[in-house]
């Protein structure tokens, strides 16, 4: 026992070298990832929770709400805690950020905010609760108040909530957004339907192309399978901005159908969801036919003949002999194209119209134009979040199946 | 081995960092791009480099605040001197994100258009969002926004700015508030109610165009016979030869602005910039090639009659043009985009 424990010692300590020689050949890799992939995501994750604006622009108004009932009006110490926050944080320049970020949940906080700063309440008023209310009757509604203590910060759960429709009310509870600012779902319901639909389509087209492929010859197949893989390797924003030169107006397919007297004037083939679907499934259409090529390579004729030997019609022994050792193939292609399909977001903004955006447009948007990072971030958390849960089915759908019997 | 190789990578992250941190930056100035940034580029930034013989930097943007914020609060921004809108230089001027001028270095408020005159920025171009029409596609000229609304009299396909700006405007210009009124009304609920209950009547025939260009490719490729569109891109078409026409009554005219990132390193040197593009006979240069209104009060009587004709300034133009309103805008744009947003996909 102890000579095998000491012998087992030995060989490790002889063979450390050799792994530290591999951990520090993997280091840069690794460095790269925690620089390229940890980091950024980390932001992302922290920027979708930090909630740290209203907190330091006005924290004696946050710290004198912490026992408001959120129905009745605050008292008199809350005004007055309100009124001295604005002026400081109006002379430390941090209201701008604050009032924003209100804006964000109570649209038109940030007038009523800036309003009641150029306002400052003299020295000697009686009752600041009444001057202030006297700037602007917003301050009588408790969802200005419930806006302010739900800001706390240094955190919350204010952006991940609105990016599935949510807001929490002054009392606390959270419900469902007013219906005009309920976008999100929606969007995500587009995001998962559309993907969806490409990814049938891509089944539909590239079933036939993966078994034609593996029926053929490798004189004919491989040709066939350049043609596949062109498209692959080709950029993704060339081959959009080819489906714009093909589909409109005056594109070659509008004018094909016109001389084949199909149709007799333009139809709009583009900036619409058909546009995308047809864009989409170009591009997607290679990771469906990829992996189920390489399945179907490897199921052996030799079943199909036993079946057909055994007396099993042509179409009985696809279904059932040939259809189950595709399977595999089948889920991968699938999950790989409906995984890809979600996050996209060229394709949809060069062929799409304003109702065909998918949500990588929206997180784009509110980086960018709106500015409102820790929304963008949240819808990119809940994006995320979707895809974890595809690897995982994919983990579970592909990697538990056995390959095909060879 | 083991100890040298994460010592190499040590050292070379650290040399990377060194030499990006010392090597000084040149001067980096960012407009819009395409012909607006051409003309910029020959009326200022070229020569203004071949006379203080110091080299200059060139990029573009598409807008977008955000985009500044993170340059700015980054702490290493590579942009100096940039050209925002009227939104983003009022929000990026109360986040601080830009350096607040000093008036005495760009030859004082009083040589320039009052509304060109802003805390932290300097009046770049003055344009206008028109309606332009291709005269090959329509019966009868459009008059103005009533009659982009008005499918019975021109049916087919129209384009406009996808989001809530400058879109609602249109839609109560077509039921009949007067452009004075146009963001008294949209201020109000039914304000609101009413420009998207307008947009519902003509919804199904509207592309939505995002990038500037984009509505001047709509109107050459026949795929829209009218559009909403800024104007410079219109008369650049018109003298690269198409034949497209505006209607100026109930345009939209705002300013963009030159602004100074905060943190820059070479403020001086893009003080030195501003002052050389206030130059009244270089602004009448702009304005031979790119149907923009400029800054300086002289640069106008400066330019020949013709260009003249297709400014926003323009006595013609201007007599029935509104002023798009940033501060409505910035009060309002999460809520209506919102509901833009919403409203699109129904």
């Amino acid at each position: 026992m102890t000579e095998v424990h000491i012998l087992s010692r030995q060989l490790h300590r002889s063979n450390r070298p050799r792994h530290l020689a591999s951990f520090a050949l993997v280091l840069p890799l690794f460095a790269f990832l925690v620089f390229s992939y940890g980091f950024p995501i980390g932001t992302m994750l922290w920027q979708a929770v930090s909630d740290k604006e209203v907190g330091i622009a006005l924290p004696n108004t946050v710290a004198a709400l912490a026992s408001w009932d959120g129905k009745t009006l605050p008292d008199e110490k809350v005004f007055r805690a309100l009124a001295a926050d604005i002026k400081k944080a109006r002379a430390d320049e941090t209201l701008a950020p604050a009032a924003r970020r209100l804006n964000y949940d109570v649209s038109g906080f940030r007038e009523v905010l800036f309003r009641t700063a150029r306002r400052p309440p003299p020295a000697n008023t009686a009752s600041v609760k009444d001057y202030i209310i006297g700037i602007d009757s917003a301050w009588s509604n408790p969802n200005y108040w419930g806006a302010i203590r739900n800001a706390a910060g240094p955190a919350s759960l204010y952006y991940l909530l609105s990016a599935i429709d949510l807001r929490t009310n002054p009392v606390g509870s959270i419900i469902a957004k007013p219906n005009d600012s309920s976008i999100f779902i929606d969007i995500f319901v587009r995001t998962f339907e559309m993907s969806l639909i490409v990814t049938l389509i891509c089944v539909a087209l590239g079933f036939p192309v993966a078994y034609l492929l593996t029926s053929l010859p490798a004189r004919l197949a491989y040709p066939l399978l350049v043609l596949v893989l062109v498209p692959f390797w080709t950029s993704l924003l060339v081959r959009t901005a080819a489906w714009v030169v093909l589909l409109q107006n005056r594109g070659i397919v509008n004018h094909a159908l016109i001389d084949l007297h199909i149709l007799s004037e333009p139809t709009a083939l583009i900036y619409n969801r058909l546009g995308v679907y047809v864009a989409m499934t170009h591009i997607l259409l290679p990771y469906f036919i990829l992996p189920l090529y390489s399945v179907m390579k490897g199921i052996s004729p030799n079943y199909m003949r036993a079946a057909a030997s055994l007396g099993a019609r042509p179409i009985r022994a696809f279904i059932k002999v040939y259809l189950p050792q595709c399977a595999s193939g089948i889920t991968a292609g699938c999950l790989l194209v409906f995984t890809v399909a979600i996050g996209f977001y060229i394709t949809p903004a060069l062929v799409g119209g304003a109702a065909d955006q998918m949500i990588s447009y929206y997180i784009a948007f509110y980086t960018n134009t709106a500015a409102n990072w820790g929304l963008a971030c949240a819808l990119s958390v809940w994006l995320l979040l979707a895809t974890f849960v595809l690897y995982f089915l994919y983990g579970r759908l592909v990697g538990g199946v056995a390959g095909p019997v060879t | 081995m083991m100890s040298t190789l994460p010592r190499y990578i040590a050292l070379a992250a650290v040399a990377a960092f060194v030499t990006s941190a010392a090597s000084a930056r040149d001067l980096t100035v960012v407009s819009w791009g395409g012909a607006v940034q051409k003309a910029q580029s020959t009326a200022f930034l070229e020569p203004f480099a071949q006379e203080s013989k110091a080299p200059l930097r060139q990029a573009s943007w598409e807008g977008g605040i955000g985009i500044l914020r993170a340059k700015v609060q980054s702490g290493n921004a590579d942009w100096d001197v940039v050209e925002v809108e009227s939104d983003e230089l009022a929000i990026g001027c109360e986040e601080n994100l830009y350096e607040k001028l000093d008036w005495s270095k760009i030859g004082g408020k009083d040589i320039y258009f009052p509304q060109a005159v802003n805390p932290c920025g300097v009046g770049a171009l003055l344009y206008s969002f028109v309606l332009a029409y291709d005269p090959a596609k329509v019966k009868d000229a459009p008059k103005n926004w009533a009659d982009f609304y008005d499918l019975k009299k021109f049916p087919g396909k129209r384009a406009l700015r996808s989001g809530p700006k400058l879109t609602l405007e249109t839609a109560l210009m077509a039921d009949g508030v007067a452009p004075a009124d146009v963001y008294k009304v949209l201020g109000t609920e039914e304000g609101v109610n009413r420009a998207f209950k307008k947009l519902d009547t003509i919804k199904p025939n509207i592309i939505w165009w995002q990038t500037g260009q984009k509505p001047v490719e709509l109107l050459a490729s026949g795929e829209v016979a009218m559009t909403g569109v800024f104007n410079g891109r219109i008369t650049a078409a018109k003298k690269a030869g198409k034949v497209f026409n505006m209607v100026w009554n109930q345009s939209m005219f705002t300013w963009d602005s030159w602004v100074i990132l905060k943190g820059s390193p070479n403020v001086d040197a893009a003080y030195k910039l501003l002052n050389y593009m206030s130059d009244a006979s270089r602004q009448a240069k702009q304005m031979s090639m790119l149907a923009n209104g400029t800054s300086n009060k002289q640069s106008i009587a400066m330019v020949d009659a013709k260009d003249a004709a297709d400014l926003p300034s323009a006595p013609d133009n201007a007599a029935h043009a509104m002023e798009v309103s940033a501060q409505f805008w910035l009060d309002n744009f999460d809520k209506l985009s919102d509901r833009f947003t919403k409203w699109v996909a129904q």
